[in-house]
């Protein structure tokens, strides 16, 4: 079987071998002492023969390379005499990628091998930072190479004649396809390419001859991926996969103690100590932390225990300014830095080689996270990368266990494409009305080649479309609606204060209302909520970049800071999205927690934590894989229910409001809920009626979507997840600088909107996408329905403990964290596990 | 509908509806802050596709209110309009060729910007900062007046933020609603459109203010 596979391989790559181009690229590949992967070989000879595809390999290994060289060698090809004089041929290769930061190395990289090679190609950056200059060079000689961000295509596709920018192209790379699928920047793309697949079919009059390159970092469902890019071709496609296995190993730092009642973030920076020699061990560490608060608190602490790190030491996270990441970035290439606190804005791009440790501090929430968080180490191939788990409470130590087989197994995540964004749609329908205008057929034949839209109906479709032109409901006469215009049946934006305000708006990334932070003698330090501003009053102290700052006023939309010695200062909360435990994971601590009492010799993570689950278990019990414990406990608070599904925050949260809705239709009862990514919990001031008798009925998988519709929560969540929507679909308008007072009489909030449309046009498309939202992917319905449906097979188990259980001190710690100070809360803590410990 | 909840300031009689005006009765006046007429309208005239409903219905409101009370007065207390003038004004101006006993007053809000001639036109008395009357001062934004302090006599009557209150459950819950809100020296009458945000406001523990929930008040 193995052999007739290579055989197969090697008579396809023949052809190739016989080729001018790979020739010359070959040679440029061993005057640089290197050998080309077989995967790369293979997505060169694919892209000989028109084919298209998706490219799995993890970074660092040369995934840029397979698709890039397979352009060139095409295009030695087709100008074997000519290849190194031909300039001008206009776009040849579009490479979409997500990050910005990466444009830069990736350009650089591509041009070192033309000009090596002797090519007269040029390369293109077209991103939110490249200049007006540069971007007029490009509209009027378009580079053969063109690095791009989805919104930048977007951009692209609002002006005059875009088409022609297209009619050249041979080969659409997306980069980092992983990442962008399972986003709305994924369904930018979609479109993206269902356009320039339209333009390319119209053209041709025959079917596309372009080809279609995703790459992609292993996820659960690459075959989906790779059908999702390709839809608007009709083609099958091919994977092609890079065979390098990283060798990747895990080690979890134990603390000396284990507190049988853990609780979340105290206990990581106690272990501060513990990091201080790994940091001083390795040429380059770098220590990932789940929230941009805790990650200012960690480099403070790092600076403060280690005072030699002092200048080797950098912090990167998203609300810093982009100039001081791109410095980190730098010195992180250079081996300049000893290490680095990093959040998920270090997830993704370029290799940093220096790095030899990784440290993940708290839960990675998934594998496919932390294996690629774990790659960031020891990048030749062969060598070993090598990551420590450090726990923020004891309880995590299961999930270093879990994610150890997980691993093994490689079960790692999926990432579920978006479906049927109508907000993402009304935006690029008004994109397309500002350039050229667009005729709804050839349209919507377009967008039913998508994977996002493929099931749009007509209905949906006209909605859409009244939407844009007419603005939904109106009073007629008294109404001047002007958006899109149909003029001998072209759609089109003529007003051209709408087409400008359009133009600023493209994109699918929606910020907090965020405010930039700028030292008083001038420079920016980062952005920070609008909320956490609007409490400080001048001469407070906050850290931010790792610097503290005095906070002197807010002017222009700016809050203006000067620095500060001040020995105490707040660290400021970020209100971003917490990452939910992925379902893999959940999986693997459930199935962990079966051998809790029986672990394997390897695991020393469950090993220590032996006397915490015996307390466990002889205050309660400690479920096995098929078992939902649940525990009723009264304490002065009132009465608490808890349970434990492990199936990530997100979940949790609607879980608790089914089960909330579901009681209160017994008795009239009002519940609060807390929860964690293990569990949830229920708190009333009368005792909850849920036993042995009702619980397989309150936790039946039966009604399930209508009890989530009608539970309290869905319209609060809805009406969170329409903000983005509003913005995306061109209901609020972000204000932008300079115009920032004449937009005034247009501006107005999500929720108020929210409440409108609630009210007076209910059947709003985009009100109901964001229901659809809050099931699909907030409450993730399917996991809610699977959850429920092993409940339903297993065995709920209710306990009725005396005092607090190691699994519910968490939560009921998080609960109190909304109503104390951190400093009341650590001292209540401590006097509660004492009282409990006794 | 609930009837409307009375209440007595500086021995006036005054009647609060969860329709988001106070009648009142000395005078008979009906007054109203913040109606933002022509907002949806401006929305939609740079393609913001909100609902005109709304503004129907606040019209509509506004109509039946008139009919109940059966005013000889109707003061604004600013922000009647929008912004420019547009053609959901037109319906406005429409209505007000059939109300025309209502004496209209309107103190001038920030976003009142429309030309001197227009509220001419729909006879609408404009008064630029602050109306005097029967021991009651009327003031669009209460945060510019420096007449208020201690010594002053007059009780204000104010617009301008779109007070809201939050109201805490057992159990850390939340929720808000707009309200009307009676301090000591002074009032500030909720929104009267439905396209309108809440400013959220901290009152100390004597003063009155009256949550608008669904189509009632609470008092609190």
């Amino acid at each position: 079987m193995f052999l007739a596979c290579a055989a197969t391989i090697n008579t396809i790559l023949l052809d190739l071998k016989h080729t001018i181009g790979y020739r010359i690229i070959s040679d440029w590949f061993r005057e640089k002492n290197h050998e080309a992967f077989q995967f790369q070989e293979e997505t060169w000879q694919h892209i000989l023969r028109h084919e298209s595809g998706l490219v799995n390999a993890p970074t660092g290994c040369g995934k840029t390379f397979s698709v890039f060289l397979g352009a060139l060698i095409v295009f030695i090809n087709n100008n074997s005499d000519s290849y190194k004089s031909k300039s001008k041929n206009n776009l040849q290769l579009l490479w979409i990628s997500p990050l910005r930061a990466l444009a830069k190395d990736i350009g650089r990289a591509m041009e070192e091998v033309i000009r090596e090679v002797g090519m007269k190609w040029k390369i293109g950056i077209r991103n939110g930072d490249t200049e007006l200059k540069e971007r007029e060079k490009q509209n009027r000689q378009m580079p053969e190479v063109l690095i791009i961000t989805p919104e930048s295509l977007h951009l692209l596709m609002a002006r005059k004649n875009y088409a022609d920018t297209f009619r050249t192209l041979k080969i659409i790379a997306v980069d980092e396809w992983h990442e962008l699928l399972g986003s709305k920047r994924g369904v930018q793309v979609e479109l993206a390419v269902s356009r320039i697949v339209g333009i390319n079919v119209a053209d041709t009059h025959s079917i596309s001859s372009l080809s279609i390159w995703g790459i992609s970092a292993t996820i659960g469902n690459l075959e989906e991926a790779k059908k999702v890019l390709l839809a608007p071709l009709r083609r099958e496609g091919i994977i092609v996969r890079a065979l390098i296995n990283k060798n990747i190993q895990i080690e979890s730092i134990i603390p000396d103690e284990i507190e049988n009642y853990p609780w979340a973030g105290h206990l990581g920076l106690r272990l501060i100590n513990k990091v201080i020699p790994i940091i001083q061990k390795s040429r380059t560490t770098l220590i990932f932390i789940n929230t941009r608060g805790m990650s200012e608190t960690w480099y403070q602490l790092l600076l403060k225990n280690a005072p030699d790190l002092a200048g080797a030491l950098a912090l990167h996270h998203g609300s810093i300014d982009m100039d001081l990441r791109i410095w980190v970035e730098e010195a992180l290439h250079a081996g300049k830095l000893k290490a680095v606190v990093a959040t998920a804005s270090l997830d993704l791009g370029v290799d940093f080689r220096p790095v030899e440790t990784v440290i993940q501090v708290g839960s990675p929430k998934g594998v496919a996270r932390f294996l690629q968080r774990a790659g960031r180490s020891g990048h030749q191939p062969g060598e070993v990368s090598k990551i420590y788990f450090l726990p923020t409470h004891s309880l995590e130590l299961v999930e270093a266990a879990a994610l150890k087989t997980a691993m093994e197994m490689n079960f790692i995540e999926s990432r579920q494409p978006m479906m049927l964004c109508f907000d993402v749609l009304v935006q690029y329908l008004s994109t397309l009305a500002i350039s050229d205008g667009f005729y709804p057929e050839t349209t919507l034949q377009e967008i039913r080649s998508t994977h996002c839209y493929g099931d749009i109906t007509d209905h949906e479709w006209q909605k859409i479309l009244h939407f844009i032109c007419e603005g939904g409901s109106a009073l007629q006469q008294y109404d001047e609606f002007r958006k899109v215009e149909v003029i001998n049946g072209l759609f089109k934006i003529n007003s051209r204060r709408v087409a400008m305000r359009h133009r600023l708006h493209i994109g699918t990334i929606v910020s907090d209302s965020m405010m930039k932070v700028r030292m008083m003698t001038g420079g920016y330090v980062g952005v920070i909520e609008e909320y956490f501003i609007s409490k400080l009053q001048a001469g407070d102290v906050f850290t931010l970049a790792g610097r503290k700052l005095e906070f002197v006023m807010i002017k222009d939309m700016t809050a203006l800071v000067r620095k500060s010695q001040a020995k105490k200062s707040i660290i400021p909360s970020w209100q971003g999205g917490r990452m939910p435990l992925s379902a893999n994971l959940g999986i693997m601590l459930r199935r962990k927690l079966n051998s809790a009492f029986t672990p394997h010799k390897k695991e020393i993570e469950l090993e220590v934590l032996k006397p915490l689950f015996e307390l466990q278990q002889n205050l309660s019990h400690v479920p096995s894989e098929n078992e939902l414990l649940i525990e009723q406990i009264e304490t002065p608070d009132g009465f608490h229910l808890f349970a434990y599904p492990f199936e990530g925050r997100l979940v949790h949260e609607a879980m608790a409001a089914v089960l909330a809705y579901r009681i209160s239709r017994i008795i009239p009862i009002t519940f609060s809920f807390a929860m964690n990514d293990y569990g949830f919990e229920l708190l009333s001031d009368q005792p909850i009626p849920l036993d042995d008798t009702n619980a397989y009925d309150l936790l039946s998988p039966q009604n399930l979507s209508m009890d989530i519709q009608r539970s309290v929560n869905s319209a609060e969540m809805a009406k969170r997840k329409f903000r983005d929507i509003a913005v995306i679909g061109g209901l609020i308008f972000q204000g932008y600088p300079g115009e920032y007072k004449k937009q005034r009489h247009l501006q107005s909030s999500a929720s108020l909107l929210f409440n409108v449309f609630s009210e007076y046009e209910p059947d709003n498309l985009l009100l109901r996408q964001a229901y659809h939202e809050v099931m699909e992917q907030q409450m993730e319905e399917a996991r809610l329905r699977n959850m429920l449906e092993r409940v339903r097979d297993g065995k709920i188990i209710i306990t009725f403990p005396q005092k607090l259980t190691p699994f519910c001190f968490p939560l009921k710690v998080d609960s109190m964290r909304e109503n104390f100070s951190s400093e009341q809360l650590e001292d209540r803590i401590h006097k509660m596990q004492n009282q409990l410990g006794r | 509908m609930q009837s409307p909840v009375p209440l007595t300031v500086q021995k006036q009689h005054l009647w609060l509806s969860a329709e988001r005006s106070v009648f009142w009765e000395e005078e008979s006046a009906l007054i109203v802050s913040d109606l933002h007429f022509g907002k949806t309208g401006h929305f939609r005239k740079s393609g913001i596709a909100v609902p005109q409903a709304v503004f129907k219905e606040d019209i509509q409101r506004l109509v039946s209110q008139i009919q109940y009370y059966r005013p000889k007065h109707l003061i604004v207390v600013g922000d009647f309009f929008h912004s420019k003038a547009n053609k959901e004004l037109d319906l406005f101006r429409k209505w007000r060729t059939d109300f025309t006993e209502i004496e209209i007053h309107l103190i001038k809000g920030n976003h009142d910007i429309l030309e001197n001639d227009w509220y001419d036109t729909c006879a609408i008395k404009l008064i630029e900062e602050t109306m005097d009357l029967r021991g009651f001062t009327f003031i669009h934004d209460i945060s510019c007046s420096t007449k208020i302090n201690e010594r002053s006599a007059s009780y204000f009557f104010s617009g301008h933020i779109h007070p809201g209150i939050r109201i805490s459950g057992a159990g850390r819950q939340t929720l808000c609603f707009p309200c009307f809100y009676f301090g000591e020296a002074y009032a500030v009458l909720p929104a009267f459109s439905r396209f309108t945000g809440i400013a959220i406001i901290e009152p100390k523990e004597d003063e009155q203010v009256f949550a608008i929930v669904k189509n009632r008040l609470v008092k609190l």
